[in-house]
């Protein structure tokens, strides 16, 4: 990574080492537009929709766990407990601006069918998933022969939510596939920091540590 | 011969009882010939008076008021004494300074319901027309009624918009439906326990305790006052029913178990050898002390009627429509008399709307009963809900 790649200091947010905001939520905030209507699918603790709020973004949240959504609902937020594979389909078609998938992606039971349904009910998502290419993974794959473990992915095989691992070469695939428009795509290091920008398509599977792309609808007829 | 022992008469007679109902000790808005309540079956109600209390003072702004409903068997005495059985408001945890209804920041109504028999006109009332108590003679309601007369006691209070309404069980409905009705006079809403529509399991439990009530010879085809009389056998045996669906059978089983009340042994008898059948005797005789069994039959049949969605032609989100009021839904893990898959139902209309709502599910063995009793992360919820809406509201005192 060359010296002039730092992170900096998103428009209307202070320093992200100071506020200790993720490297891939304050990314993702900078991909939506300020006044415009978020519904954050698996939103966790609701950090990244707290995020958005100051902001000036009207977020909704969605999160499996019970925990997760009632923290969310002491700290104020609108969030819902749900599922992504199964809930998704009670949402109107354009009911938001942005949908967003953050690290949630490679949990769910219906990849595809998670993405169609973003598109559906947004005019945009936002998606970031965790890069099974990554160096690492390969490395522990290749080297250590056994499934690989990372700082951000500590679950061992057997008790991990994860289960449909991609690449970020696997997901443009399955965004091709389906026909969707990739407006932007980021890769991030271990740090949460972008990767170069005009790097080819390789350097990213191979360095990135995760994917956070910008969807939205391809054009009928493309 | 065996020993048979039925539900003890109520320590309170009735006649205090009745009493209540017409000379209420609590704040009386009373509406004369002129300002009829017009209910669903027809009838123009006129006159009326609806009993409530309020706790906290109302801001300059009249910004800061909080409409609390109460359920079934509840009346407007939230948080003090109550006037017949002297016992701690029914929402004492909830309601209070430093609770999560602050009394200190908020300004909190509730009345007793159209129906009611707690000094809001009722069946137990008197009828002006033939200086009789109402009784059968009283017209069906229905919660939008319970609601509309609501809205003219809020007139009356000079209040335009409310805060936050906030209810449990049927006090829910009732929530969910003031925001039906006057989505532009409700900034946000707390819907606890609830539904917006009455299940078939939930209207069969309802007809039981019903058909108890009448079964009672004392009913008197509810002209029991005229024969001085009162069916607290079939009102007890109804509360007795309908206690158990607000409990879980893990709640019964921690409290009571198979232990005996103060023997060792059964008495091959019909006497309540079990702790769980004195505890429902008890929970029947002291309900029939402070209640109108013909008010039970109105208000049970009232949440039956109740189905938001039929007044949309069946298409629940068309009620909520773009509203702009906040939610807040909650449910209870163990709740099988309104379970989750009700407020779920709210949720997915009130997105389907593109409402703003918050939905949680609260971990919880206690039954129905939970959203009464002391479970300390539905106040948390609640308090964090009314927070942000009054940070929103730009309530005083509220910071970002």
């Amino acid at each position: 990574m060359s010296a002039q790649q730092q992170v900096l200091p998103l428009p209307g947010i202070a320093s992200p080492v100071g506020e200790g905001y993720r490297g891939d939520h304050l990314l993702v905030a900078q991909m939506v537009e300020r006044g415009s209507k978020v519904l954050d699918v698996g939103c966790g603790e609701g950090d990244l929709l707290q995020l958005l709020e100051r902001r000036g973004i009207d977020g909704r949240g969605i999160e499996l766990s019970r925990e997760g959504v009632n923290r969310c609902v002491a700290k104020g937020l609108a969030v819902v407990q749900g599922d992504a594979d199964t809930d998704l389909v009670n949402y109107p078609d354009d009911a938001f601006d942005y949908v967003i998938l953050s690290q949630t992606l490679q949990a769910t039971r219906q990849p595809k069918v998670v993405l169609e349904n973003l598109l559906r009910i947004g005019r945009r998502a936002i998606v970031s998933f965790p890069n099974f290419g990554f160096w690492k993974m390969r490395l522990q794959l290749l080297v250590g022969g056994h499934m690989p473990r990372t700082e951000n992915l500590p679950a061992t095989w057997y008790d991990t939510p994860n289960i449909h691992f991609c690449t970020i070469k696997d997901f443009v695939q399955l965004c091709r596939e389906i026909n969707v428009k990739m407006e932007r795509a980021v890769a991030l290091d271990v740090h949460g920091r972008p990767l170069r920008l005009n790097a080819p398509w390789w350097f990213w599977n191979m360095f990135g540590e995760q994917g956070v792309f910008l969807l939205s609808r391809a054009e009928k007829g493309r | 011969m065996v020993k048979v022992q039925s539900i003890t008469s109520p320590a309170i007679h009735h006649e205090d009882r009745a009493h209540e109902a017409d000379h209420p000790s609590s704040l009386v808005a009373s509406f004369g010939a002129d300002q009829p309540l017009q209910l669903d079956c027809g009838v123009a109600l006129a006159p009326f008076q609806i009993a409530y209390q309020t706790y906290g003072r109302l801001n300059a702004a009249k910004s800061n008021a909080i409409l609390v409903f109460h359920a079934l068997t509840g009346d407007q005495h939230v948080a003090n004494i109550h006037p017949v059985t002297g016992k701690p408001g029914w929402w004492e945890t909830m309601v209070g300074p430093g609770r999560p209804l602050d009394t200190d920041r908020y300004f909190i109504i509730c009345s007793n319901v159209i129906g009611g028999c707690m000094g809001s006109t009722g069946p137990a009332s008197t009828n002006p027309s033939t200086s009789k108590v109402w009784g059968l003679d009283f017209p069906v309601i229905t919660i939008p009624d319970m609601v509309r007369a609501q809205a003219m006691l809020i007139d009356r209070l000079g209040i335009d918009t409310l805060f936050c309404v906030v209810g449990g069980s049927m006090g829910g409905m009732q929530a969910l439906q003031w925001t039906a009705a006057y989505p532009e006079r409700v900034f946000s809403a707390l819907a606890v326990a609830c539904s917006t529509r009455h299940s078939a399991q939930n209207i069969a439990f309802h007809e039981l305790g019903r058909q108890a009530v009448m079964a009672d010879p004392d009913w008197r085809g509810g002209r029991y006052f005229e024969h001085g009389s009162d069916p607290h056998r079939g009102l007890g045996v109804a509360r007795m029913a309908a206690h158990i669906t607000y409990l879980s059978d893990a709640a019964l089983h921690r409290k009571f178990g198979r232990r005996m009340q103060d023997r060792e042994l059964p008495t091959f008898s019909f006497d309540a050898d079990f702790q769980v059948e004195s505890y429902l005797r008890y929970q029947g005789s002291s309900f029939v002390e402070r209640f109108d069994a013909n008010s039970y039959l109105y208000l049970t049949r009232a949440m039956d009627y109740f189905d938001i969605a039929a007044d949309h032609d069946g298409v629940l989100a068309e009620a909520f429509r773009d509203i702009k009021t906040r939610y807040c839904v909650v449910s209870f893990t163990s709740d099988w008399l309104f379970p989750t898959s009700e407020a779920r139902a709210i949720v997915h209309a009130l997105n389907a709307s593109s409402a703003r709502v918050s939905f949680a599910e609260i971990e919880t063995d206690k039954g129905h009963d939970a959203f009464l009793l002391d479970v300390p992360e539905f106040f948390e919820i609640s308090r964090a809900f009314l927070h942000s809406a009054g940070v929103a509201r730009g309530l005083n005192g509220f910071g970002k």
